[in-house]
């Protein structure tokens, strides 16, 4: 519903840039929608793994692990969408040379190993302390990925939050915070619907080897 | 279409599909969890024929 009613504003409600960009500007909207709910899907791994690490508890490592899923997920929708944005802008659809893209993959290939090395160590509480050092570690990286797109030189990324608050006001202040409620709550329906499935999964593994 | 239309259709088309190939993940997921239940609840005995089974004991 609420993914809807985001759809409607963005292409109904929200007008045109007024720049050359013009109707593609409206790519911009779940882009980085899309980019704050995988940092906020990251950075809740990086607080359950903390949990994990404080308190030894065991569903906190696997709400981590799925945390860390979710972000992922946002994390390619980001990649993807920035993508096709770089090619209508600048007529390109990747750059090395600019940092602030660099810096997003090396976010995102930074979670990728995360999952190598959780499913490279055996079930239990090594594989659980690991992972979540892991994802402390990675935490690091947002602040910097973020500060990367203010540090954009060659090209112009656009700044969407400075210091004095958002670079945009009206209609596309209001499409935008609809946009961001919409993929924050998306993204916590499909942890939700993840950690659920996760749960019951290892409710039954354990029943199957009480039974065997 | 103009050329700027065809790149906001795509983006919003591959967060729609990949949104989609996840829930199709899911669901799947889920199937095989329903027939992992199905499967334990088959192993454990059926409560109304134990007590069919077990033989009348006169009391008193």
């Amino acid at each position: 519903m609420l993914v809807t009613t985001a759809l409607v504003f963005v292409f109904f409600v929200a007008p045109n840039d007024a720049s050359d960009l013009g109707f593609a500007q409206r790519i911009f909207y779940f882009h980085v929608s899309i980019a704050f709910t995988a940092y906020a899907c990251f950075a809740g791994g990086a607080w359950n793994a903390l949990r994990h690490l404080w308190k030894r508890d065991p569903r906190a490592d696997l709400e981590s692990y799925v945390c860390i899923h979710q972000g992922l997920i946002f994390g390619t929708l980001v990649l993807l969408t920035g993508s096709i944005w770089a090619k209508i802008a600048w007529g390109k659809w990747w750059i090395w040379s600019e940092d602030e893209l660099v810096l997003f993959l090396v976010l995102y290939l930074f979670y990728c190993a995360y999952f190598m090395l959780r499913f490279s160590v055996d079930d239990g509480p090594q594989r659980a302390n690991l992972s979540a050092v892991y994802a402390l570690f990675g935490v690091v990286l947002i602040p910097v990925s973020f500060a990367a797109i203010r540090l954009a030189k060659a090209y112009f990324h656009p700044e969407v939050f400075t210091l004095h608050g958002p670079n945009f006001g009206g209609s596309i202040l209001v499409t935008y915070c609809i946009v961001q409620a919409a993929m924050l709550v998306l993204g916590y329906t499909l942890y939700r619907l993840e950690l659920g499935a996760k749960l019951l999964d290892v409710r039954l593994r354990r029943l199957r080897e009480v039974l065997a | 279409m103009t050329t700027p239309e065809k790149y906001v259709t795509a983006a919003y088309c591959v967060v729609f599909a990949v949104v989609l190939v996840y829930l199709l993940i899911m669901a799947l997921k889920l199937q095989r969890l329903e027939r992992d239940v199905d499967d334990l609840a088959g192993r454990v005995p059926d409560e109304d024929e134990e007590e069919t089974s077990q033989e009348p004991a006169q009391v008193g």
